[in-house]
């Protein structure tokens, strides 16, 4: 697998039932590169991982993972990478020693490796109190940091992290982004989905530069005063708008994309002022990576439960260096 | 987070062995994983020892006045459908159970690794043999103290138990297929339970047949749960039938040839809900 790339897909589909899952993913990341599928619920990331990590069958398209296909040699290729979940999948009522041993002797480590790597792992994730508890008792971070070290256990050359930080408070999502920067740092390739861009921004350093190229300008941002007149305001700025203006009237606000904001602030102000249109609040705002987000996707980020319709959509990719 | 994780001084190459070796190896390993949590969460097995207790009770002195039974004691008849009926209960844990690793996830992450695919379903239904062996082995005890007197020699109450324990072994599958098929914990938990009602009840596990209507009594001499009764309750009381055995035998292990593939099978495509 020298020069193959670690992770490929092309033309990935996928249906359940009358639901589009995948429509044509293609993807690329090569060794050693962190490749980041980024989208709300629904978008098909988790569908991807499935797929790439041989528990779903593709409807049509193919994918090579470790140079490896995900159909023809899905047996072969189990042996070359890790996966941590949505969930914490470990299993409560061991202890997270007996854990790690288990799904080391699973990847067919001998025993004595097994539990030679088990304490390897729980000194390497801060979990060697944590050891000889059961699970039922970690916290959040703590579970989510033995699911990750269980995909670990054979170091495997490419490691998918399904939303690894989903349900983690933000010190546990900090510590998180720690031990995969370290991780993908040593050479590993990873396939990492969020919704969240920060994350995908912090972990794929190129993602935000990339996207914003494509949202490009900054906005205006202004709020009027009681009883100020939302339609002349919104006569008085189109010429300076560079795309559609929104309006929104219960808040009294207006959002102006512009581009060179800073120049057209005065002469905004000023064509306001003419018109005696009062304001609250006026300010210009750079496109901020929930914009990306809003834009490239068509949603609001903030929303984390979205309805079902939108399973059509597909992952945003973006792979680094 | 330190740099030995990736670094490792361990070889963490698999060992090489034939598939035949992992298929048993895996397994165990995956039974040895239910085995010691029995003790961790002893309400549960608690519980499913109180509930055929119950049920001995009930039949003994509250029913089992009223009921008729000829050339035995009625407590003697009674054990034989009491034993049936904890394995097969007892084995809605195995689909309960798959349900559960389906739900947290844990099934995922078991059919992501290199390891035999029928493993988390031998391991499991392994375990619940087990467990079901022990539960057998109270209720015994409690039937020698609610005045049960089984008949003939050690030999053949070992060959019931042997019955029972295959009783239990295929039930376990069609657990684990009702478990991997329904789309959640409580689904498995109702749909594994709701079809063993009518099979556990209108048999010949608690009174005799003969009282039935007929086209009831058609359907309850027929029905496996009835045949194994009647060829563990045959052992237990010195009255052996060899054709009811080989008929109770014939149930099981054709439950066995449909229901392995077909858990197999299911598991093979089932991903977390």
């Amino acid at each position: 697998m020298a020069n193959r790339p670690a992770i490929l897909a092309e033309g990935l589909h996928k249906h359940y039932g009358k639901t589009h899952a995948l429509a044509g993913l293609d993807l690329v990341a090569e060794q050693g590169s962190v490749l980041a599928l980024l989208g709300p619920n629904g978008a098909g990331k988790t569908t991807a991982v499935r797929i790439l990590t041989t528990l779903l069958r593709p409807d049509s398209g193919r994918a090579e993972v470790a140079g490896l296909d995900v159909v023809k040699n899905a047996d072969a290729l189990r042996a070359h990478i890790g996966l941590a979940g949505q969930y914490a999948a470990v299993d409560e009522n061991l202890t997270g020693y007996e854990n790690l041993v288990m799904f080391g002797q699973l990847y067919h480590l001998s025993g004595s490796v097994a539990r030679q790597r088990a304490d390897q792992l729980l000194a390497d994730f801060d979990l060697v109190d944590a050891g000889a508890r059961t699970v039922k008792t970690y916290s959040g971070g703590m579970r989510r940091r033995l699911d990750l070290a269980a995909s670990l256990i054979i170091a495997p050359p490419v490691l998918f992290l399904d939303e690894p930080t989903t349900g983690l408070d933000p010190r546990g999502r900090l510590a998180m982004w720690e031990v995969i920067r370290t991780l993908t740092a040593s050479g590993t390739t990873a396939l990492l989905t969020t919704q969240y861009l920060e994350e995908a921004d912090q972990l794929a350093d190129q993602i935000a530069d990339e996207l914003k190229a494509q949202v490009g300008d900054e906005r205006i941002e202004l709020t009027l005063a009681q009883g100020g007149d939302l339609a002349a305001a919104a006569q008085a700025l189109r010429p300076y708008s560079s795309g559609e203006l929104q309006v929104d009237a219960e808040r009294r606000q207006l959002v102006v994309p512009v581009r060179h904001g800073a120049h057209q602030l005065v002469a905004i102000v000023r064509d306001l002022d003419a018109a005696q249109i009062p304001l609250d609040d006026l300010a210009l705002r750079q496109p901020t990576l929930d914009d990306v987000f809003l834009t490239l996707t068509g949603r609001e980020a903030s929303e984390t439960e979205l309805p079902a319709e939108i399973a059509d959509s597909q992952p945003l990719v973006r792979s680094t260096r | 987070m330190n740099s030995s994780t990736l670094h490792t001084t361990h070889t963490l190459l698999p060992l090489a062995r034939p598939s035949i070796y992992w298929t048993l190896a895996d397994a165990l390993v995956l039974a040895r994983r239910q085995l010691v949590q029995i003790p961790r969460i002893p309400e549960e097995l608690l519980f499913a020892t109180i509930q055929p207790i119950m049920f001995v009770f009930l039949f003994r002195y509250v029913f089992g006045g009223a009921i008729a039974v000829s050339g035995t004691s009625y407590v003697n008849y009674l054990m034989a459908g009491i034993f049936a009926q904890t394995v097969i209960f007892g084995s809605t844990n195995t689909g309960i159970g798959l349900a559960t690793d389906l739900q947290k996830g844990l099934v995922d992450r078991f059919r992501s690794l290199p390891m035999a695919r029928s493993a988390v379903l031998t391991g499991r239904t392994l375990a619940d043999l087990v467990r079901s062996t022990f539960v057998v082995f109270v209720m015994w005890m409690v039937g020698l103290l609610v005045g049960f007197q089984p008949q003939g020699n050690v030999l053949s109450w070992v060959a019931a138990a042997g019955l029972l324990l295959l009783t239990s072994f295929a039930f376990s599958w069609i657990s684990a297929t009702v478990g991997l098929v329904v789309s959640s914990v409580e689904a498995a938990q109702s749909a594994g339970f709701i079809w063993l009602f009518p099979l556990t009840f209108a048999s010949s596990a608690f009174v005799p047949t003969q009282s039935m209507p007929s086209w009831l009594r058609a359907f309850a001499e027929h029905q496996p749960v009835s045949l194994i009764v009647n060829a563990v309750r045959g052992l237990l009381l010195n009255q052996p039938d060899a054709s009811t055995i080989w008929q109770a035998l014939a149930w099981c292990v054709g439950l066995l040839v449909i229901f392995i593939p077909l858990a197999v099978w299911a598991y093979g495509r089932r991903t977390a809900r």
